[in-house]
C-alpha cells in the first residue's frame, strides 16, 4: 500500500471539511439537501461524514445490484441488500457518496435507481478515493484523496474487526 | 433427480420445478433476495430495468387468474416481455404436443417459461427439453408441486414470525389434492421448521403424508393448538371426483377456521390463504378480515418472490 495514502477516518474528515459550506450554506427556499450512500462502503463513509457535518439531514440508502450493466455477463449478485429513500427525492438537492470512484459504472447505476424515485433538483458526487480509470464521462464534485492503480490492482473500503473503524486492503488481482 | 434438473453444475438455481430437494441456502437466497425487491413496489416507479429484453411466457393450460397475474405483474417490474398464453383455449384443442408448443415458443427467442398444467411433471417435461438458455418455473402442476407460493407463504411466515426454527405450523385442510400443501411442507422442514402439522380428515390426506416429518392431526382443535400460524388450504371443489366429504357446510362445522378455534392458536398466531377463499366452507369471514389475516400481505409478497426467482433464473445463465 503507498505510505502517502491517509487512513479512511482522515479523509472523512477532509471531506467533510469540503462539504460543510456547500451543505450548509442554504438560503431560504433552496432546495432542501439529503445524502444518501451506495451499499456498503458509500455507507460507512455516510455514516462518518454525517457525526462530522452535526446537521440533521434526511439519509438514504442505495444497493443498485438490479441497476447494474453486467448483469446478463455475471447475474444477481449473491447478496443483495434493500434500498431505502425514507424522504422524497423531487426537488431534493442529493449528495451521493460512494467509497472508491473507478469505472464510473456504479455511479451511472446509482443515478439511474435514484432517478426511480423521482426527480431530484440536483445530485452531487463525494468518494473517499478517485483511482482514475473511468470508462464514463463522470467525475466526482468532492474527492478525498486521487490514488493511480494498475488495473490489476483493487482497492477496497472494509470495516475493522471490532466493527468501529476503516481501513483500506489493495490487492494485486 | 429433480435436484440436478434445478440446478446448474456450480449449484445456482437453473429452473423452478418444485422445493423438493432444493437447498436451504437457496431458498434462503430466494427470500432475501425477495426483501429486496418489496421496497421497489413503495417508489413512484415501480420497475426495475433488470430483465430488460427478456422475452417471458406465462404458458397456462390450467386457469388461474391470480398466478397468472402476479407472474405478469412480477415479470413486468423486472422490464421483463411477457406474453400471456392460455393454451386450453388455442393449439392443444388444434391437436398440438405439449412439446411442440414450447418449440414454437423457443423459437420466437423465448427466455422463460411459466407453466401451469393439470399434469404432475408437465413443467419438468419442458425442462428437459428446453435450450440451455431458457429456464422453466412451475407455477403449479396438477397436486405436486406449486414452488413460488410455497416460497411466498416462507417469507410471509418469516416476515411476520422471524426465523423459522422456533416455528410451529399448522397446514389446514385439503392436503390430498394440494400442490401448496406438499410445496409448504418441503419447504418448512428444509428451513428448519421443527412441528409441521397438517390438519384434515384422513379423506383428504396421502397415505404416505407421515413420511414427509409432518405430525398428522385428524382433530382440528388438538391440530392448532398453541400454533404460531394456521396456513388454510382452498377446498378444491374442482378437483374433487366423487364423494370425499358429505358437504360444504359440513366440513366447514368439522374443519372451518372460526373465531373460536382461532383462540385455541397462540393469541399473536397469524392466518394464511393461498387463495381464492371459498369463505363459508374452510375460513370464516370474521377471520380472513381479522386482524391475525395477512392473507392480502401473503399477495403483495408474492409479486416480490417471483421477482427475485426470475431475476436469479434470468442470471443463472451468466458466467460466475
Amino acid at each position: 500500500m503507498p505510505t502517502s495514502l491517509p487512513t479512511p477516518e482522515q479523509l472523512i474528515d477532509q471531506l467533510a471539511r469540503a462539504i460543510a459550506p456547500v451543505i450548509h450554506d442554504s438560503a431560504p427556499g433552496d432546495p432542501p439537501w439529503a445524502l444518501v450512500g451506495i451499499h456498503t462502503g458509500g455507507v460507512w463513509v455516510m455514516d462518518g461524514l454525517m457525526r462530522r457535518l452535526g446537521a440533521d439531514l434526511p439519509r438514504g440508502v442505495l444497493d443498485i445490484a438490479f441497476y447494474r450493466d453486467d448483469f446478463s455477463r455475471i447475474g444477481l449478485h449473491p447478496q443483495v441488500k434493500p434500498s431505502s429513500i425514507p424522504f422524497e427525492v423531487e426537488g431534493c438537492r442529493i449528495l451521493l457518496i460512494d467509497d472508491v470512484l473507478y469505472t464510473g459504472r456504479t455511479i451511472r447505476a446509482a443515478m439511474n435507481l435514484l432517478f426511480d424515485y423521482g426527480r431530484p433538483a440536483a445530485i452531487k458526487l463525494a468518494v473517499l478515493v478517485d483511482r482514475g480509470g473511468r470508462e464514463l464521462p463522470l467525475c466526482a464534485d468532492f474527492v478525498g484523496a486521487n490514488l493511480n492503480l494498475a488495473a490489476d490492482e483493487h482497492i477496497s473500503l472494509n470495516q475493522n474487526h471490532d466493527g468501529v473503524g476503516l481501513h483500506f486492503a489493495i490487492q494485486q488481482r | 433427480m429433480a435436484t440436478n434438473l434445478q440446478l446448474t453444475e456450480d449449484g445456482r438455481l437453473r429452473h423452478l420445478l418444485t422445493l423438493e430437494g432444493l437447498p436451504r441456502r437457496i431458498l434462503t437466497q430466494i427470500l432475501d433476495t425477495a426483501a429486496s425487491f418489496v421496497p421497489v413496489a413503495e417508489r413512484d416507479v415501480k420497475k426495475v430495468p433488470l430483465l430488460r429484453g427478456k422475452a417471458i411466457f406465462n404458458i397456462f393450460f390450467e386457469n388461474s387468474t391470480r398466478t397468472r397475474t402476479t407472474f405478469e405483474i412480477a415479470a413486468k417490474r423486472l422490464s421483463a416481455d411477457i406474453v400471456n398464453l392460455n393454451i386450453n383455449a388455442s393449439s392443444l384443442s388444434k391437436g398440438e404436443t405439449l412439446l411442440d408448443t414450447v418449440a414454437n415458443l423457443s423459437a420466437m427467442q423465448a427466455d422463460m417459461f411459466i407453466v401451469r398444467h393439470a399434469a404432475a411433471g408437465a413443467a419438468h417435461l419442458i425442462a428437459r427439453n428446453v435450450a440451455p438458455h431458457i429456464s422453466v418455473i412451475n407455477a403449479g402442476d396438477g397436486r405436486c408441486a406449486h414452488p413460488t407460493q410455497g416460497l411466498l407463504d416462507m417469507y410471509t411466515l418469516r416476515h411476520y414470525k422471524g426465523e423459522f426454527h422456533n416455528l410451529r405450523v399448522a397446514i389446514v385442510g385439503d392436503i390430498l389434492h394440494s400442490r401448496v400443501a406438499r410445496s409448504q411442507i418441503h419447504a418448512l422442514t428444509t428451513l428448519g421448521c421443527p412441528e409441521v402439522r397438517v390438519v384434515a380428515p384422513k379423506t383428504l390426506l396421502p397415505r404416505d403424508v407421515e413420511s414427509l416429518g409432518v405430525h398428522v392431526h385428524h382433530n382440528m382443535e388438538d391440530g392448532i393448538r398453541d400454533v404460531d400460524a394456521v396456513l388454510m388450504l382452498r377446498l378444491q371443489n374442482e378437483r374433487m371426483r366423487g364423494s370425499r366429504l358429505p358437504s360444504a357446510g359440513e366440513f366447514f362445522k368439522h374443519w372451518g377456521l372460526t373465531p373460536a378455534k382461532l383462540k385455541l392458536a397462540r393469541p399473536d398466531a397469524i392466518v394464511m390463504h393461498p387463495g381464492p377463499m371459498n369463505r363459508g366452507v374452510e375460513i370464516d369471514s370474521e377471520v380472513a378480515d381479522g386482524v391475525q389475516s395477512v392473507i392480502l400481505s401473503q399477495v403483495t409478497f408474492g409479486i416480490a418472490v417471483r421477482m427475485a426467482v426470475m431475476s436469479l433464473l434470468a442470471g443463472s445463465g451468466a458466467q460466475a
